[in-house]
């Protein structure tokens, strides 16, 4: 009885490490045939940058699905706040800590109407979020037609400083990924959001405050969102109206949730399956810019590592329901 | 006298207009378990989930001591000591034990959850009981369907509840998990809980209660004294009438052999080798683990034998899955109502022609014409074909299940505990049903943990063990026998 048997389990998160291993491997092999290296500095580097921003996306997207919802308004609110901050900062220096302050209430205010509209008003979390996002769309598409607003070059070192080839953004990401994993792992509003997502009519009998729980994941996920859009301006030097959702932050984060052991009916997934999910794509996207590979194809690429990957984990869930 | 630690008052609740509790009142005291009675649908879960705070009441008193309250939430009622085990899990599947145990009460240390404090309360707990084979750290979807009864029970005395209602606590259990979970009402009881017990079997009610309360369609009727009420005027108090025998007569004779099994095995099952003929029932007993839904399973192709022969009207036949099943005329009532047998949030009419749209083809799929009769004949009180089966109470969506499948005529019927949680008058409605179709030429199997039930409608009972068949006995056969071939002991020992 007291004698503790460790098996290693094959959890979807070590598989997708497992997996990021093989592709590092693998991607080094063919670009190395190509006559290239994919795994030196400016490789390493690249990887990284890409990662960075949907990296902090995919955390706050993890944490809503984790909850049995979901956030299709975080591209178009990446763009908002990237303006918010480059407009507010104008240039100025002084302005660099409103400029984010600002920036992060506007995101957890959307977050807010997000959770609030789906547990107030018992909208769906698919339609109430794309609702808020064409609002979004909206009000971005009418007030501006191109990139406004001005950072600083002190906030511009944010977007570029690195020590080695580690982006200093990176480094920002790799704490709050940290911080979140330890509140959604170790603190009881964490234990929440995983009950609230497995069954939410049994987190409330058992006493949760289930709305109060969908509505925090709501606006720490916009949170994150916000964040990302400052980074942004901070990279691009300007507010990006369409930066979030050319990168396609919404659905690229969601996959990348799901490729890290997320399900979208909620109680599964977490942050550090996400962030090899996000390591996984952007390798990928790398990978294929060295061998210079149709954008076609990248896009099948994509799409059949995405799928593969959630059939697996659901043949490995089936498989220990009957054991 | 024991202390009343909780009284409900004239508690009434409707639900879009139509009454479900009508002004009930109920007094539970200290040290005792009192027991809630009455038909599917008279309203006890609903009662309980009023004491629970999932429903507020439209009228009526709560009184916890001689404080009125009045709960927003669950959280509430488990604040004021209310602990309650629904009729329906309600557990977290993907989370551990100790993390359902103490769920939305997590205690805390230095802002982390302190799980070393969790696992250590859970399995201090876990000792109390005498469960030792449950580790606090399991997931709890590994654990078996009784050992997640016991966490329920757990996760209730963790909050230091003094009142305790439960819900069917045994509609999952057999033979002596039963007996150790009433036992564990009993040491709960001594300790000066005060428990409100809702059940279907009778035994039990009267084995473990001071007091019973009878509710009939939402309306209160009596509440008196175990030892003052006899089981025959217990039901008759719940189902308005007496109910007389409750096993219909056998009243046909076996026809051919329309299911035969030739050596039939698979990874869980050995060499089974017997026939089903149209026209009778015949039982399979065995312990909780012996086999017996592994036989339905098999039969019906979910996880299909992988060696001997199966002879459907003599024909051997492969069955590969469920649909082929249904088409070969085979139906299965499983015996997880809720998870396999029901989509939960259709309608009653949708629910009920499921089968018969997805197995028949053209007109006959379509065919509703008979809706009316076909439900009528399961006797499901609903309030009318559209209402979402999950409103149902627990036997009225048993007996939908049940419908779905004769929709389709089957000549083959495996029912596996098709009268869990279901009142006795609905219990003799099914038993009438099921000797009414096996008369009209139905094979059926018939699997059950209550061996009264089992001894009351077999025309032959198999008893499994360990994935064989140990033996088959006849009619009339005695609960010991039964016993003695099921726990492995031969006939002659007993
Ligand atoms: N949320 C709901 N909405 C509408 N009707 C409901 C709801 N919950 C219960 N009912 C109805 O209330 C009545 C009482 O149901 P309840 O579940 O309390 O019965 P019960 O006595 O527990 O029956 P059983 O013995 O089958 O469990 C039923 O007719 C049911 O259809
Ligand atoms: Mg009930």
């Amino acid at each position: 009885m007291t004698l503790v048997r460790r098996r290693l389990t094959i959890t979807p998160t070590v598989t997708v490490y497992l997996a990021l291993a093989a592709l590092l491997v693998i991607g080094s092999i063919l670009v190395g045939a190509n006559g290239g290296v994919l795994l030196d500095q400016s490789g390493i580097l690249n990887i990284l940058t890409r990662s960075t921003l949907l990296g902090l996306v995919a955390i706050g997207q993890t944490m809503v699905i984790v909850t049995g919802s979901l956030d299709l308004s975080v591209a178009y609110l990446a763009g908002l706040c990237s303006l918010v901050t480059a407009e507010t900062m104008a240039g100025r220096t002084s302005m660099m800590v409103p400029g984010v302050l600002l920036a992060l209430a506007v995101a957890a205010v959307v977050g807010l109407i997000n959770g609030l509209v789906i547990t107030v008003l018992k909208a769906n979390a698919f339609i109430a979020t794309l609702g808020v996002a064409l609002i979004l769309r909206g009000y971005l598409e009418h007030n501006y037609t191109g990139p406004a607003g001005s950072v600083p070059r002190a906030f511009q070192h944010l977007g570029y400083d690195r020590i080695g080839p580690v982006p200093v953004s990176a480094l920002l990401v790799l704490l709050i990924g940290t911080a979140v994993w330890w509140f959604s792992r170790r603190t009881r509003t964490g234990y929440h959001l995983y009950a609230v997502g497995g069954d939410t009519e049994v987190a409330r009998l058992s006493g949760v405050r289930t709305s109060r729980t969908i509505v925090t994941a709501h606006v720490l996920c916009a949170s994150m969102a916000g964040l990302a859009g400052v980074l942004l301006a901070a990279r691009l030097g300007s507010g990006a109206p369409y930066a979030g959702t050319d990168a396609g932050y919404d659905l690229e984060s969601i996959a990348a949730a799901v490729l890290g052991g997320a399900v979208l009916t909620g109680g599964r997934g977490g942050v550090v399956g996400t962030i090899g999910g996000v390591l996984i794509l952007a390798t990928l996207d790398t990978v294929f810019d060295d061998l210079a590979v149709d954008p076609f194809l990248k896009d099948v690429v994509r799409g059949v590592v995405l799928v593969a990957a959630v059939a697996l984990y659901a043949r490995h869930r089936l498989s220990r329901r009957s054991s | 006298m024991n202390d009343v630690l909780v009284r409900l008052e004239g508690v009434t609740k409707s639900f879009l207009g139509v009454p479900v509790l009508r002004g009930i009142d109920l007094e539970l005291r200290a040290g005792e378990v009192h027991a809630l009675v009455g038909e599917n649908g008279a309203g006890k879960s609903t009662l309980l989930k009023v004491l629970a705070g999932a429903h507020r009441p439209d009228a009526g008193r709560i009184l916890v001591g001689d404080r009125e309250v009045s709960f927003a939430a669950p959280r509430d009622a488990q604040a004021a000591g209310i602990a309650i085990i629904h009729q329906e899990f309600n557990l977290l599947p993907h989370r551990t034990v100790a993390e359902n145990v103490y769920l939305g009460r997590e205690p805390v240390r230095r802002g982390q959850v302190d799980r070393r404090a969790m696992t250590a309360g859970t399995q201090r707990l876990l000792e109390w009981m005498g469960e030792d084979g449950i580790e606090p750290d399991a997931e709890v979807a590994r654990l078996p369907v009784a050992r997640r009864q016991v966490v329920e029970i757990v996760k209730a005395l963790s909050a230091d509840a003094k009142v305790l209602a439960m819900d069917e606590p045994t509609a999952a259990l057999a033979g002596s998990e039963v007996d150790r979970l009433c036992d564990l009402v009993r040491r709960l009881r001594e300790r000066g809980i005060a428990i409100l017990y809702v059940s279907h079997r009778l035994r039990e009610v009267f084995e473990l209660s001071q007091r019973i309360t009878v509710l009939k369609d939402g309306a209160f009727v009596s509440c008196s004294p175990t030892e003052d009420l006899s089981p025959g005027e217990l039901v008759r108090q719940m189902v308005g009438r007496p109910l007389g025998t409750l096993y219909p007569a056998r009243d046909s004779d076996p026809g051919e052999v329309r299911l035969a099994l030739r050596g039939a095995g698979n990874g869980r099952l050995r060499d089974l080798s017997f026939d089903v003929r149209a026209g009778e029932i015949v039982g399979l007993a065995g312990l909780q683990g012996s086999g017996r839904s592994a036989v339905a399973r098999a039969i019906w192709g979910v996880e299909p034998f992988t060696s001997g022969v199966v002879e459907l009207d003599g024909e051997p036949t492969t069955i590969t899955g469920p649909r082929s099943a249904v088409r070969n005329g085979i139906g299965y009532v499983t015996e997880d109502r809720q998870g396999d047998g029901l989509a939960l949030r259709q309608s009653v009419r949708d629910n009920a022609l499921l089968v018969r749209r997805a197995a028949l083809r053209g007109a006959a799929a379509r065919r509703d014409s008979d809706l009316g009769s076909l439900l009528e004949s399961v006797a499901v009180v609903a309030r009318g074909p559209d209402q979402e089966v999950r409103y149902l109470s627990g036997g009225n969506q048993q007996k939908v299940v049940l419908g779905k499948w004769l929709a389709v005529s089957p000549r083959i019927l495996i029912v596996d505990e098709p009268t869990r949680g279901i009142d006795v008058g609905a219990k003799q409605t099914v038993y009438r049903l099921l000797r009414k179709l096996a008369a009209d030429g139905l094979a059926i199997l018939m699997i059950a943990s209550e061996l009264p039930e089992l001894l009351g409608m077999s025309d032959r009972i198999l008893v499994l063990h360990n994935g064989a068949i140990a033996g088959e006995l006849p009619a009339g056969t005695s609960e010991e026998a039964v016993m003695g071939l099921a726990t492995g002991h031969g006939l002659g020992e007993v």
